[in-house]
């Protein structure tokens, strides 16, 4: 980790009506870092995440992400990031193959460079045999591990990943992980959100978001010793436990 | 028996679902069946509940035949699909009202079995179901899922992505049900969450690995355990995987879980390997196995036997 910042975010704020979904947050991720987003159903994560990506516009506040402004560079920060959901990852009717082709497509990446990068990320994975299968026949852990390699795809600085391995078999998890670690090792910025607590502690910062407020945010270890507690589940529970 | 499996297979066209699925569940147990997406976990719910037909075996529901007694089972079950199946544009009160009535209750008529889940929401009874946060959402569908008072409770999947809190909050409250001598079956992907069930099922690809306590099947892992930890993890990942007598290697949380091909492993042999690979910080320590190491092991058993 170097002393440049990923991410950099000042008070910043969203409100709907009057109900305030996210609270004046402000925090920093460093550039290679592995961090961890979390928070209870409702607390405020999805939208904080939509206006670090560009696609919701803060009601106050600041925030520059890959060294742009979400408001003013929204273009550019969604060229400079990659993006996977467990809800949208890829087209199910459409096979690896055609997938690859089609975000490269909608990166904006050269035919040559697309080619080549398809090539490359099916060798790593080992697809060989089902690059041309519809992605709708593919096992979800295949699926998400598709889908991260595409997120990928344009080369971005930072990586958002929205509860990636939901409900995937927990070898294929750690195989995610592994995967998530050799971007990190390459200089790549991760943002993950998930309810696997064991996971958070793969993070090499986490923060717990309570009622739109960032209410702890340090390593996994310094917050087990600050709440005298063994893992990374007590600390959420009492966190969120004890503000409501 | 309150659940009694035998045999069960479903295909759809070249997929298997379920290959030859036999299990029993007892009168008044809380039993998971645990597993990740695609297991087949969905769909021993659809034939259970009388939704699908299997192609081969047979099952009871409280006794009552999943083909022949289907009526019966449907007036005796209660089921809590794992998406969302309430009328979005009904309200709370609405929805419970509903379910009672097309069971042909009502809603004081079993209101103290659902009063300890129902009062959580009755604030919001006039809010549409659409309208309300995860959490409420699974609430109601657990108290429209109960009204008829059944015997039996199938519940598919109903913490994913469900936060930590919720999580625990939703366990305890299937711990009182169970008290109510209500049977209940249900699914999870969250290993942590099977050391919560008197008994549980290990399944993936739609074949049953293992029926036993949570208790047992921990104690019957195969093979020594060491948590594992140096100063790079990332590191520590890669060259564990080098090492001639790893077994696997598997990241959970801030350790490494680590097997030998070799029972009479030193650990100061592996200390060494570590060491002249120049990690630091390097910890080593004998641990007992949990839910997930032994599901893993025993996937991983069977992929390797698959290749062979």
């Amino acid at each position: 980790m170097t002393n440049e910042n990923a991410i950099t975010v000042k008070n910043l704020t969203k409100t709907f009506g009057d109900f305030t979904a996210v609270d004046a947050i402000s925090f920093e991720v460093g550039k290679g870092e592995v961090f961890g987003f979390l928070g209870a159903n409702g607390a405020g994560k999805t939208t904080a995440m939509k206006m670090l990506i560009g696609i919701s516009k803060p009601t106050k506040g600041e925030a520059n992400v890959a060294g742009f402004d979400v408001r003013t560079q929204a273009e550019d920060i969604k060229k400079s990031i990659g993006y996977m959901s467990q809800r949208f990852s890829l087209y199910n009717d459409l096979t690896i193959k055609e997938n690859i082709v089609f975000f490269g497509g909608i990166y904006g990446l050269k035919k040559s460079v697309i080619k080549a990068k398809s090539k490359n990320l099916i060798d790593e994975l080992g697809l060989h045999d089902e690059a041309d299968k519809l992605v709708g026949s593919l096992p979800l852990g295949w699926k998400q591990k598709v889908s991260f390699s595409v997120a990928l795809l344009h080369d971005p600085k930072i990586i958002f990943l929205d509860e990636p391995t939901g409900g995937v078999d927990p070898i294929t998890r750690r195989q995610f992980w592994e995967m998530i670690y050799r971007e990190a090792n390459n200089g790549k910025t991760i943002f993950v959100t998930t309810h696997y607590m064991d996971e958070a502690e793969y993070c090499d910062r986490v923060s717990i978001m309570v009622a739109g407020k960032i209410e702890a945010l340090d390593t996994p270890k310094n917050l087990k010793e600050k709440y005298k507690v063994d893992s990374m589940n007590k600390v959420f529970l009492k966190l969120a436990r004890n503000i409501e | 028996m309150s659940i009694s499996i035998k045999n069960i297979s479903k295909s759809y066209g070249k997929v298997k679902a379920l290959t030859d699925i036999s299990f029993d569940i007892k009168q008044g147990e809380l039993f998971g069946l645990i597993g990740p997406d695609g297991a087949g976990k969905t769909t021993l719910f659809r034939i259970l509940t009388t939704l699908l037909f299997p192609d081969k075996g047979e099952a009871t529901v409280a006794d009552y035949d999943i083909i022949k007694d289907y009526k019966d089972i449907r007036s005796h079950a209660g089921y809590m699909p794992g998406r969302f199946s309430l009328y979005q544009d009904l309200t709370v009160a609405e929805n419970l009202t509903f379910f009672a009535t097309i069971f042909g209750t009502t809603i004081e008529e079993n209101y103290d079995l659902i009063k300890d889940i129902y009062m959580q929401i009755e604030p919001f009874k006039n809010r549409r179901a659409g309208k309300l946060s995860g959490g409420m959402k699974q609430k109601l569908a657990l108290s429209c899922a109960l009204i008829h008072k059944p015997k039996v409770l199938f519940l598919d999947e109903p913490t994913t992505g469900v936060d930590p809190v919720s999580r625990k909050e939703f366990w305890e409250m299937l711990k009182r049900l169970q008290k109510k001598d209500i049977t209940i079956l249900v699914s999870t992907p969250y290993m942590d969450e099977a050391e919560l069930c008197d008994r549980i099922a290990l399944i993936t690809d739609g074949e049953i690995l293992q029926v036993d306590t949570p208790q047992a099947i921990m104690q019957a892992f195969p093979k020594t355990i060491y948590k594992v930890r140096t100063s790079e993890t990332y590191r520590l990942i890669k060259d564990l995987k080098t090492y001639p007598k790893t077994h696997s290697a598997y990241p959970f949380g801030e350790y490494l879980h680590f097997t030998s091909t070799d029972e009479n492993l030193d650990p100061e042999e592996l200390i060494h390997f570590l060491e002249q690979k120049k990690h630091t910080q390097i910890e080593v320590e004998k641990i007992d196995a949990s839910i997930e190491d032994t599901f893993m092991e025993l996937t991983h058993t069977r992929e390797v036997n698959a290749h062979d």
